[in-house]
């Protein structure tokens, strides 16, 4: 569970590579042991500030701590942290066994206890048994569990994680996303993990931040961050954004502002004139676009208000003819007013 | 032309045909033709009075090489220059190729590529003129000549063909190894030793097989710096000349072959081969 003691504290966090702002003046605080996703789409800077926890980037301006220590000045060698690379940077000219030694090779562990320590770790991530294979004769999943007991085989305070999954195939990535939760959970180390992949993002983590434009747009829990979203873009990113704004929010909120609500929050009633009921708002609309998803289908609906809403409904009854076949019906969208919220 | 195109398409194995035959025509008649010529001329003999051919099969050559004192010496002489030019330029390349590979944004690294390839652009005997008046009494080292002299010039001439290989092999090398290496608490030495030199080794091989072998097949660069020293390349090109000792000639040049046959054949041990 994660504590209340600071894993990971960066404080005005700046990094520029010559005219370009990668990371422009971040704060953030990791917990110990904590499951904490840096969340953004490519060049939002989220990488960029895990290569400077690891130490593989000198940031232009601000702090970095580990467990309260200033690190910013440390060579990568120096920090207790590890990282899991994206492309898993396995030492090709070793064996399994000898790629999860490193780290204790290096630091002159002795050899029955690094030797032990490789093959508790290798069994931690089910890999027992392909000691004397080399990196070439793994398969994907295979590498990136090397890669996980070759950091992890260091007990490091924090690990570091890019794109961890990116590698994978979709299969893969939703079993490892249980895998890697349920080994962070039994190691009780502190894993910040970078990715771009919100329900990645959403599944695996205690906390997110999102990333935009070398800035942080919001920290959260993943249910803050996905039903209560800060601003336009953590709305977008997270989740469709659906949003409500101008003349339609004047006419069907009787506010002005921009306003969000998340697809499966919106129920499809056909006909126009359906009601809703006293804690709920609706909006008259006609269908453009039905995407049939095997469980759920897709309504785009255009207002009659102005705008345009997404709907995800369950297939709970229906088949896939009866859904397509309401494309260009005119139909009602219904949602509870504590499901909207507003945006900044 | 079409209705070729299209058979060509087809057939994978004609369009390999096609644009291997006059390479592979070139090296079968200019090399390998060369080399046999070469070889069968050593055992053939020159009568000492008249100087014409004898072509019936001796031994005689071969075995005046290697009983003959002096030849040892030169041979073993030779190999060492070749060593001596090869672990120059790999102490000289190394850094170099690093720095170009891993270290120089894209800019410099343009640069530097252009400055390695540079010399090779010019003249080898202006080169190595330039290194005699360097090394001569009055000049910039003031050194003097002889078997250093030679070693350097060598080790100069050669080190474009050292840094490449090494370059080309570092480029390879995913910057993300080094990095892990790092990050699991290597310091840099360490990150060489462990991660940067074994996968870069069979590079390394290929830029020593260049050095050593034309260090070994060298005799200009020895007459213009060497002083009184002699490499194998001057007895086959004494031999040619005022001996007149064609078959004699091929008999010694068969040596650096030779050699650089046992060479690969230790470096082909070490699985570098593999990697070219």
């Amino acid at each position: 569970m994660p504590g209340s003691e600071t894993a990971v504290g960066l404080r005005g966090l700046r990094k520029e590579f010559g005219p370009v702002t990668a990371v422009d003046g971040i704060d953030l605080e990791v917990r110990d042991g904590e499951f904490f996703a840096m969340l953004g789409p490519s060049g939002s800077g989220k990488t960029t500030v895990l290569r400077m926890i690891a130490g593989f980037e000198p940031p232009t301006a601000g702090t970095i701590e580990l467990g309260g220590a200033d690190v910013t000045r440390l060579a990568p060698f120096e920090r207790d942290v590890n990282t899991v690379f994206q492309d898993y940077a396995l030492f090709p000219h070793m064996n399994v066994l000898a790629n999860v030694e490193y780290g204790l090779r290096v630091k002159k562990v002795p050899k029955a206890e690094r030797r032990e320590r490789a093959l508790a770790a290798l069994r931690s991530v089910r890999l027992a048994g392909f000691e004397s294979r080399r990196p070439a004769q793994l398969s994907g999943g295979q590498r990136q569990r090397v890669a996980l007991a070759r950091t992890l085989v260091n007990r490091p305070r924090v690990l570091l994680l890019d794109e961890p999954l990116g590698a994978l195939d979709l299969k893969l990535r939703e079993e490892m996303q249980v895998e890697l939760k349920e080994l962070q959970r039994a190691v009780g180390i502190t894993f910040l993990f970078v990715t771009h992949d919100q329900e990645e993002a959403l599944t695996m983590s205690d906390r997110v931040a999102v990333f935009d434009r070398g800035r942080i747009e919001q920290v959260g829990t993943p249910a803050e961050v996905y039903e209560r979203p800060a601003t336009a873009f953590v709305a977008g990113f997270v989740g469709t954004s659906n949003l409500i704004a101008g003349a339609a929010a004047e006419k069907l909120l009787g506010r002005s502002g921009t306003y969000s609500v998340r697809p499966e929050k919106l129920r499809v009633v056909p006909g126009a004139d359906a009601l809703a009921g006293p804690d709920e708002r609706s909006a008259a609309g006609t269908v453009a676009e039905v995407v049939y998803a095997g469980p759920a289908t897709r309504f785009v609906v255009d207002l009659d208000a102005g705008g345009r809403l997404i709907a995800l409904q369950q297939n709970l009854q229906v088949s896939s003819m009866e859904v397509l076949g309401l494309r260009g019906a005119r139909v009602r969208l219904v949602w509870q007013r504590r499901h909207e919220f507003a945006i900044t | 032309m079409s209705r070729a195109g299209a058979f060509l398409h087809r057939r994978a194995g004609v369009r390999l045909a096609l644009l291997l035959s006059a390479p592979l025509a070139w090296l079968g008649l200019a090399y390998l033709g060369a080399l046999a010529a070469l070889l069968v001329t050593a055992f053939h003999s020159v009568d000492t009075f008249t100087g014409t051919l004898n072509r019936t099969f001796t031994w005689a050559n071969f075995l005046d090489l290697a009983t003959g004192e002096v030849y040892r010496t030169i041979v073993l002489r030779s190999v060492g220059v070749a060593l001596a030019v090869t672990a120059i330029d790999l102490v000289v390349a190394f850094p170099m190729a690093f720095a170009m590979a891993k270290l120089a944004g894209p800019r410099t690294r343009r640069w530097l590529v252009i400055a390695v390839l540079t010399p090779l652009w010019a003249s080898y005997l202006v080169k190595a003129y330039a290194w005699r008046v360097m090394l001569s009494s009055g000049g910039l080292l003031g050194w003097g000549f002889g078997l250093t002299a030679t070693v350097l010039t060598l080790a100069y001439l050669w080190l474009p063909y050292m840094i490449l290989p090494i370059y080309a092999g570092l480029e390879r090398l995913p910057g993300s190894l080094l990095e892990a290496a790092g990050d699991l608490g290597a310091r840099s030495w360490q990150v060489f030793r462990t991660v940067v030199w074994p996968l870069t080794f069979p590079a390394v091989i290929a830029g020593s097989i260049f050095t050593f072998s034309l260090s070994l097949g060298d005799y200009i660069a020895v007459k213009i710096v060497g002083g009184r020293s002699q490499l194998i390349g001057n007895v086959v090109y004494d031999n040619i000349g005022a001996a007149g000792d064609l078959p004699f000639a091929a008999a010694v040049a068969t040596v650096p072959v030779v050699v650089m046959l046992g060479y690969l054949a230790a470096v082909r041990r070490t699985g570098a081969l593999e990697s070219l």
